[in-house]
């Protein structure tokens, strides 16, 4: 579970939001709405753990995430605006580091299987820098398709993605949620979602006052 | 998590580190070429009289290692903060100073080693004989992981500043003074026929305390930059 107690965040001089509160089920959906600059990325990095709250705590399982950061981190997949991959790998090394890096080992067949699915099929092994936008997002994408992590947050994941790319990651991340799994994300994007729960919060509601 | 996938997520990270640098062989080349041109000023400017330069060599060279890793140091991390993947690096559910520790010797076994290999025909150039060149040698085997080491600090520190290049050497040119002393000390007890066990020793002790302390500071230092 994942509770988020009054929650502020100040980035430079400017409080963005204060007093935040909610919490978050096996199986649900939370999106967060706001307008730009209203703090979305910066809550959902605050939810990672990579940026510290000004005041207030995130809790994973009733316990602080800065207090458990490695078993936290397991179960955590984030996806952000830069797609985290690198550009002289080819999207099949990118997506096997990544893994091993997490300490998960899919076998080279379980990688192609995902970098096809996703849309990439004769494109593994090309060095990233050649592949297009969207095409580079999908490469980032593909860890999803891997990962079985509790949690995942994605910060716009629709950006740059064609409409059978947008609908195959909604339906990515129903079927995420049918296994009882959790999803935060932001979009500006209008992306009909099959949910047996899904929360929104808007942080432009998420009182600025003082 | 347990052992084995920690030393195996330690391992790609070396892996990868190594991967990318053979990709982007000029940026590697870039610093060996500069660490050559540095040292071959020196004969241009100074004197080419042998005993002139003899007596410079030690240092001579050692500045320009000094030079030539710091300015490999902007490589570091500033490509993974650019491009995310130092984001996702922090998010691993492994420890962050073992991986920093990675990164940190990949990077030295692409900068700092090919100036070791390089050393002896520099000393050479500025008539070194074979004692002192092996020692020269060694000392930078010794001292050059200290300088990645300690540089990684200051990199991390100044990751996305504006100008950063130039203030991570204010910051850790300072920081490499002991070993710069210690290293040509060495080199220089050697040609003069006196004991350099002291020396040699002294620059374990920081290899050793500099592997043990800079990747946690590196680590925090990470985090701060990243937020």
């Amino acid at each position: 579970m994942l509770e988020v107690r009054d929650l502020e965040c100040v980035r430079g001089d400017h409080r963005l939001f204060t007093g935040l509160n909610f919490e978050l089920q096996g199986g649900e959906l939370l999106r967060l709405r706001g307008s730009n600059g209203s703090g979305k990325t910066s809550l959902l990095r605050t939810l990672c753990g990579l940026l510290e709250p000004a005041a207030g705590e995130v809790l994973w399982q009733g316990e602080s995430i800065l207090a458990q950061r490695d078993e936290f981190n397991a179960e955590l997949l984030y996806l952000g605006h830069h797609n985290g991959i690198k550009s002289e790998l080819t999207g099949f090394e990118n997506l096997r580091i990544s893994n091993t890096l997490r300490g998960e080992s899919p076998s080279e067949e379980q990688i192609y299987d995902a970098l096809g699915q996703i849309g990439l099929a004769g494109r593994e092994d090309l060095p990233t820098q050649v592949l297009s936008q969207g095409q580079k997002r999908r490469v980032a994408l593909a860890r999803l398709l891997l990962s079985d992590a509790a949690l995942w947050v994605l910060d716009e994941p629709f950006t740059a993605l064609d409409v059978g790319a947008v609908a195959q990651l909604a339906k990515l991340i129903e079927a995420h949620l049918q296994k009882g799994r959790m999803v935060v994300y932001t979009t500006h994007q209008e992306v009909v979602m099959q949910a047996g729960a899904c929360r929104e919060v808007n942080l432009d509601l998420a009182g600025q006052e003082a | 998590m347990t052992q084995p996938s920690l030393f195996a997520a330690w391992r790609a990270m070396v892996a990868r580190d190594l991967t990318l640098a053979m990709r982007r062989r000029a940026d590697v080349l870039t610093t060996l070429f500069f660490f050559i041109i540095v040292v071959s000023l020196f004969p241009l400017g100074v004197s080419p009289e042998m005993a002139v330069l003899r007596e410079i060599a030690p240092g001579v060279i050692w500045v320009a290692a000094l030079l030539a890793s710091m300015l490999s140091l902007g490589r570091l991390f500033a490509d993974d903060y650019q491009d995310g993947t130092l984001e996702q690096m922090l998010l691993l559910p492994q420890p962050l100073s073992v991986l920093v520790l990675g990164k940190v010797l990949a990077h030295w076994l692409v900068s700092g080693v090919p100036l070791v290999l390089l050393s002896p025909l520099l000393g050479m150039q500025l008539g070194l004989n074979g004692n002192a060149i092996v020692l020269l040698m060694l000392t930078l085997l010794l001292g050059t992981p200290v300088l990645s080491l300690i540089g990684a600090v200051g990199a991390a520190l100044t990751l996305g500043l504006r100008g950063g290049g130039v203030l991570v050497s204010l910051l850790v040119l300072p920081l490499y003074i002991p070993v710069l002393i210690f290293g040509t000390g060495a080199v220089d007890a050697a040609i003069s026929g006196m004991e350099f066990d002291g020396h040699l020793s002294l620059l374990g002790a920081f290899l050793v305390l500099a592997a043990l302390s800079t990747p946690v500071a590196t680590a925090a230092a990470l985090r701060i930059s990243a937020e």
